[in-house]
């Protein structure tokens, strides 16, 4: 008696990266839905912000302190510019800034961090102590003093962010890393002859990278509302470069006169803030292995 | 000797080396400004013996070594130098001593902070501690949606927002916290209700998470779940059992968000124009009078430090696994 070849699903065959992509989207929280649907309206708008803004990033548009109207929505700022051009331009301008902040920032940190816990030794000491007495001071205080002494510029303010914010990320390099090379496997690494780029790139990079992504989630969202509040405070992006933090200041006195205008740009970066937090915990959550107790 | 007094004295030892080095960084940042202080105030077209002048008189010239203790000691003393306002010119008479200026200011700040903890402490335990017993109920749920959203927005977008509920439509409180030397205390609490009410919900936020996430730490270890199993009621499980364990967690939290407050308190006061140490240290930015930046940044800097010294030495004060050693 022979029995029929019983027709089994071919194990071969895998889920591609694009379903596999939208298999966790779907699994996703609606918080999380709904920070990625923020950040991708923001993204959207800084990228396209000169064909959505109706009026130029500088342009005098008008009278000064206009109310909202159908020509200009938010209405218009001191000198007359229309606010919601200058909203739009912000997005460019403030999340541009932040962005290259973080990306300097986990050059420095990471590549230090993870280059003192392969090689241990005298230069992860030095390292560690600095960034411990660096970080012992508030990154605003810290920021507002050293923007004093180099002068109020565009570049001083990325530059100083990104070293202050890098000692953050030095840290938690060094400490993922090192849990990392300390293992097995790294081990047979060294012991079969790789040089130190293969056991960074191959061995612990993948293996500390999303901790890493998580990290530079959160990041971002600091080192964002840092600059806001240094904008604010007059000592961060200065005019006319449109940037929200600085639209606040210039508009406040508004606010006494019960105009809401100065929360637009206010709004503008909670929202944003709150998406990219949104996002992250969810992140985290998903990586970390844990699953949900349902 | 003890171990525990042994951990403490080191912890007291490494924050004073930290405070040191911080003070450090702090002198240094003005000796690294190019082309001298003296060329950034006096502008391109000064000549060198304007140049010369304006450093003998701040005392510029002497080695900066010899500035630099003379600096801090005098710092220790409170005596913080002269005011660059009113330096350079002619005249001698005009000067002011930093420590004049920052007096006042830094009881304007240490009264608003004063006022923001007892608000904000009692308030963030007890939303902690209920949180906690009624995990993922809709409280729960409510409570840290809200507080993801004040954690993550700006400080000047919450105190905003509450600018223009409380004090433009509805004339509540007073939209601006101006208040000077001659204030009677209740309008100065008063006008400090708002800027505290704004510092309040930020760190509230921070606590409230920081807390549950301890207690409900602690109520699944195994001899609250033993307690339970005794038949004993969950408000006896918490108080008495939950509790005595629950404080060195939550008393690291106080002093950690306390030194939170130090960083919140610079944008708030700008804020609500509350003549407070903060507004002064950006005033000082702006206007690049270093000696009272420097003095500002270095009371921050130390009241940080100091405030997480004390969360250290409460965590490790508390631990009964340090103090009684095998």
């Amino acid at each position: 008696m022979t029995s029929e070849p019983v027709n089994i699903r071919s194990i071969r065959s895998r889920r591609t990266v694009s379903q596999n992509i939208w298999r966790t989207l779907k699994s996703a929280p609606p918080t999380a839905i709904f920070g990625m649907v923020v950040i991708a309206f923001y993204v959207f708008c800084a990228a396209f912000a000169n064909w959505i803004a109706p009026y130029g990033e500088a342009e005098i548009v008008g009278k000064a302190y206009q109310t909202s109207s159908t020509e200009h929505w938010f209405g218009t700022d001191q000198i007359g510019r229309d606010t919601l051009s200058r909203v739009i331009y912000g997005a460019r301008n403030t999340i541009g800034i932040a962005l290259l902040t973080v990306f300097i920032s986990f050059c420095i940190g990471g590549v230090l961090g993870i280059y003192a816990s392969v090689t241990r030794g005298w230069l992860d000491i030095i390292l560690s102590r600095v960034v411990d007495i660096l970080m012992s001071i508030p990154v605003l205080i810290f920021a507002l003093m050293l923007l004093a002494m180099a002068g109020k510029s565009v570049w001083n303010l990325i530059f100083i962010l990104a070293v202050l914010d890098a000692t953050r990320v030095f840290r938690l390099a060094r400490n993922t890393s090192l849990s990392v090379a300390v293992q097995d496997f790294v081990e047979a690494a060294r012991l079969r002859g790789e040089k130190l780029p293969w056991i960074v790139l191959r061995e612990i990079v993948p293996n500390i990278l999303p901790p890493l992504i998580a990290e530079f989630g959160l990041r971002f969202c600091f080192v964002f509302l840092t600059i806001s509040a240094l904008s604010f405070l007059g000592v961060g992006i200065q005019p006319p470069t449109a940037d929200w933090g600085s639209m606040v200041a210039e508009s406040k006195t508004l606010i006494t006169f019960g105009r809401p205008q100065p929360l637009i740009p206010a709004a503008a970066i909670a929202l944003l803030t709150v998406a990219g937090n949104f996002v992250v915990d969810w992140f985290l959550h998903k990586t970390s292995g844990l699953r949900d107790e349902k | 000797m003890h171990p525990v007094i042994r951990t403490v004295l080191q912890r007291l030892g490494l924050g004073l080396l930290t405070l040191l080095a911080v003070s450090v960084i702090i002198f240094s940042s003005l000796e690294l400004l190019p082309g001298g202080f003296a060329e950034a105030i006096l502008g391109q077209g000064a000549t060198p013996e304007t140049v010369a002048a304006f450093n003998h008189q701040l005392g510029l010239d002497r080695p900066a070594a010899v500035r630099y203790f003379e600096w801090l000691f005098g710092a220790m003393q409170g005596d913080f130098g002269k005011s660059f306002a009113g330096a350079g010119g002619w005249r001698s008479d005009n000067v002011r001593f930093v420590s004049d200026i920052i007096g006042p200011r830094l009881y304007n700040t240490f009264f608003l902070a004063t006022l923001t903890a007892i608000i904000a402490v009692p308030l963030a335990l007890a939303l902690g501690l209920l949180t906690a017993l009624y995990r993922n109920s809709w409280f729960d749920r409510i409570a840290n949606a809200t507080t993801l959203t004040t954690i993550a927005s700006p400080e000047f977008f919450v105190a905003y927002i509450l600018m223009f509920f409380f004090a433009v439509k509805f004339k509540i409180f007073y939209p601006l916290s101006t208040v000077n030397a001659t204030t009677p205390f209740f309008e100065h609490v008063t006008r400090a209700l708002l800027p505290a009410a704004t510092l309040t919900l930020v760190i509230v936020a921070h606590m409230m998470r920081m807390t549950r996430a301890s207690i409900i730490a602690l109520l699944s270890s195994p001899y609250i779940e033993m307690a339970k199993l005794k038949g004993l009621t969950g408000s006896q499980v918490v108080l008495r059992h939950a509790l005595p364990n629950a404080w060195a967690p939550i008393a690291t939290v106080i002093a950690f968000n306390l030194a939170y407050l130090v960083v919140g308190v610079v944008v708030v006061e700008v804020v609500f124009v509350y003549p407070g140490i903060g507004q002064l240290m950006v005033d000082s930015v702006g206007s690049r009078d270093m000696p009272v930046a420097q003095a500002c940044a270095l009371i921050f800097a130390a009241t940080y430090i100091m405030l997480n010294l004390i969360a250290d030495i409460v965590a490790i004060v508390t631990n009964p696994r340090l103090l009684h050693p095998k």
